[in-house]
């Protein structure tokens, strides 16, 4: 818009009211538009993670199992973690800690959970790969992080977790992590399974 | 040129004189005035700096020995939020909102900012975001706690409940300076003189048009992260809550897509200022005009692609990684092109190192050091031994106060004349630069070998090898923060308009419009344009 105004060279200031409206409004669009960028980050974040992986987050429904090759030349080993959050005192501990396994086969884990408090509880455990370029290659067709865990006082649960994976995982990657952190959401729930809505 | 000032002066006695500003209290409240709301401006930011200052003593005098002597942990950790929340939106933007509102509609022959009436509003919400600010200090459990940065889940999940006091009075400063950078866009689009092409403009207006750009784009982006946090911690959604599928890492992205950008909005006016200045007392035109315009501009725009550099410790990919530490180091090319400029426009000028000189050359000399430590920590596999230490505290504050600050000192002590008419006191401004310039070395520079030692940012309590260097910097502190009482002095003086009579120009080196209009400027100036040949 510039040069035009340049070319025009004079411009008495009284003038310039109508102007001011119209630029103003365009700069208050752009304001609002950012205002809506800053909130559309939060789901570009997630594609952008999802696309590659590097936060470390697994899928998060059911992945499906068929014609994958079993690769028997090549093992993999797969260490489970557990933590709870903010000091529960609830006992959660993967039944194996650490698995050599194949890409391509069928494996399962089992993870073990016990409320030691006297009061009923909502569980959710959230995972998380490192190094995170991995969790794009580990599939779980089976998953109690895929809703919530609801526990009466002093109920103990054996989770199975049941995951392949991927052949295609880079040669490099030899050994990776699989934490669970289990989160406390008792209260804070709107009752469904927040993990499987997003 | 002479023939427009003597017009311009004749114009103004006429309007004087059927012009009647309503007087004490009501004046200011109701003033739509660019002098008057760019003084207010300027008085809060000043106030809002002592305030954040006295913090800054605070928190000195509690590392002035290893262990818990004064404050408490979590009080300690307040002082350390919001003498970073103060200085950054109570005392930098609103003083460089101050000089815009006085010197750009003089600096380019318009007779006021676009818009008065939003002019006013801009202003007088700030007070009362900073009275929410500070009023949630005297909360039970204290105020904000989490660093200016607020990262989640500190500010959500640990945070009390004066959070949201917090959020609102992100959102009045956010708004506040909203309004202020369109108001500057519009005046500097629409109100030019004939003639002021974009070209011709004074460096201090092109450093601001591109500053108001800068900020209408990366404030909604703040509020929008405030706003976050404020519905996380009270209305239970879980943006930054990994438990409902959202991601505290996501926070900080979100915050430093606005921080960075935000880190220029405080450097890029100041450049602009020293731009003004050196050219004054080099008796000589600024060297390479445009190539200060597009590295300003490259600047901007670099900016925002370089936030991840604030979070190389996260974990993320390499790629990511060296893209960051590559993009971060690009901004030292235009950054170097202005300090080249800047030098080059001094060489062989015939100098003279009145207040104003004396205060841009500090700038040059220390900014250049905090560009370069910034440099160092751009450097990822460094970085990780940087991080959260005092050496990046000596980074932000060798840019933020020997650059922003040193620049909008620079700036008051160049167009203070302009603004009462008279001459200030040159010997406490002497005395002030003086006391200024060691204090501020002693203080901020051994921040950088007890960073690289190994001492964390933010913590009340240190190890005991830290005690020698904190002795000093804590003296250096409190020496930087008294030789600020004598710019009070100073200012107190100017403003009940006593020293020498100056004449329009000042400066016998001064090129430019605001130079044209007699000393002290009129209130209303620039009536009928100028003509800008």
């Amino acid at each position: 818009m510039q040069p035009e105004e340049q070319s025009k060279g004079q411009r008495p200031p009284q003038s310039a009211k109508p102007n001011n409206a119209k630029l103003v409004g365009k700069l208050v669009v752009v304001v609002f538009g950012m205002f809506g960028f800053g909130f559309a980050l939060v789901p570009l974040y997630d594609v952008f993670c999802d696309i590659t992986g590097i936060n470390g987050k697994t899928n998060d429904t059911a992945a499906t199992y068929t014609n994958v090759e079993i690769d028997q030349s090549r093992e993999v080993v797969v260490e489970f973690i557990t933590r709870t959050n903010k000091q529960i005192p609830w006992e959660f501990e993967p039944v194996i800690k650490r698995m050599v396994v194949h890409p391509g086969e069928m494996y399962q884990a089992d993870f073990v959970l016990r409320n030691s408090e006297s009061r009923d509880v909502i569980a959710q455990a959230v995972p998380s790969v490192s190094p995170g370029q991995a969790a794009l290659y580990l599939n779980k067709t089976e998953c109690f992080c895929f809703e919530q865990q609801p526990l009466v006082a002093g109920q103990r649960v054996v989770m199975p977790m049941r995951f392949y994976v991927d052949p295609d995982l880079p040669k490099d990657i030899e050994v990776f992590t699989l934490n669970y952190t289990l989160y406390d959401v008792t209260g804070t729930t709107t009752g469904s399974t927040q993990m499987g809505q997003k | 040129m002479s023939s427009i000032s003597d017009d311009v002066h004749s114009d103004n006695q006429h309007s004087d004189d059927h012009h009647h500003a309503p007087a004490g209290i009501k004046r200011w409240l109701f003033t739509t005035n660019h002098k008057d709301i760019g003084t207010l401006y300027l008085w809060f930011a000043f106030i809002m700096f002592l305030i954040g200052g006295a913090m800054a003593m605070v928190i000195r005098a509690e590392l002035f020995q290893p262990g818990l002597q004064i404050v408490d942990p979590n009080f300690f950790n307040q002082m350390t939020t919001v003498h970073g929340l103060i200085m950054v939106f109570g005392a930098v933007m609103p003083a460089f909102t101050g000089l815009a509102n006085w010197m750009v509609p003089m600096m380019i022959g318009a007779p006021d900012m676009a818009l008065p009436r939003m002019n006013n509003w801009s202003f007088w919400i700030l007070p009362f975001a900073f009275l929410i600010l500070l009023s949630s200090l005297f909360l039970e459990g204290g105020g904000p706690n989490f660093g200016w940065t607020f990262y989640a889940p500190l500010s959500t999940t640990y945070s009390n409940d004066s959070t949201g006091l917090f959020v609102f009075s992100v959102h009045i400063m956010g708004i506040s300076s909203i309004m202020g950078a369109i108001n500057v866009i519009v005046t500097i689009f629409n109100m030019r003189a004939p003639g002021m092409t974009l070209m011709k403009m004074p460096l201090f207006v092109w450093t601001w048009l591109i500053t108001a750009f800068l900020l209408i784009a990366v404030m909604p982006v703040l509020a929008g992260a405030v706003t976050m946090v404020l519905t996380d911690k009270f209305f239970g959604t879980s943006f930054f809550d990994a438990a409902g599928g959202g991601d505290p890492v996501m926070f900080q992205h979100i915050f430093w897509f606005f921080g960075h950008p935000e880190v220029y909005i405080m450097i890029l006016p100041a450049f602009g200022i020293i731009s003004q200045i050196v050219p004054t007392f080099s008796r000589k035109p600024l060297f390479g005009y445009a190539s200060m315009v597009y590295a300003t501009a490259s600047i901007a725009l670099l900016s925002f692609i370089v936030w991840a550099h604030h979070m190389f410790t996260t974990g993320m990919p390499l790629f990511g990684e060296l893209f960051f530490m590559i993009a971060t180091m690009l901004i030292s090319v235009p950054t170097g092109v202005k300090v080249f400029n800047w030098v080059a426009t001094m060489w062989r000028g015939s100098l003279s190192f009145e207040m104003p000189m004396m205060f841009a050359l500090a700038f040059i000399v220390l900014f250049t050091i905090g560009g370069f430590s910034g440099l160092m920590l751009a450097i990822t596999p460094v970085d990780f031994q940087y991080h959260d230490t005092y050496f990046v505290v000596a980074h932000f504050h060798y840019v933020l106060v020997t650059g922003a600050i040193f620049s909008i000192m620079a700036a008051v002590y160049y167009w203070l004349p302009k603004w009462t008419g008279k001459m200030y006191d040159i010997s406490l401004a002497k005395w002030h630069f003086w006391c200024s310039l060691i204090s501020v070395n002693v203080l901020f520079f051994p921040m950088h070998f007890v960073g690289l030692a190994g001492m964390p940012r933010r913590i009340p309590d240190y190890a005991l090898q830290f005690a020698d260097f904190n002795k000093w910097i804590s003296i250096g502190g409190f020496a930087f923060g008294l030789s600020q009482l004598i710019f009070l002095a100073l200012l107190i003086k100017a403003c009940r308009k006593q020293g020498e009579a100056v004449d329009a120009r000042v400066w016998d080196g001064a090129k430019g419009l605001e130079w044209e209009v007699p000393s002290p400027a009129p209130y209303h100036t620039f009536e009928t344009p100028p003509e800008v040949k």
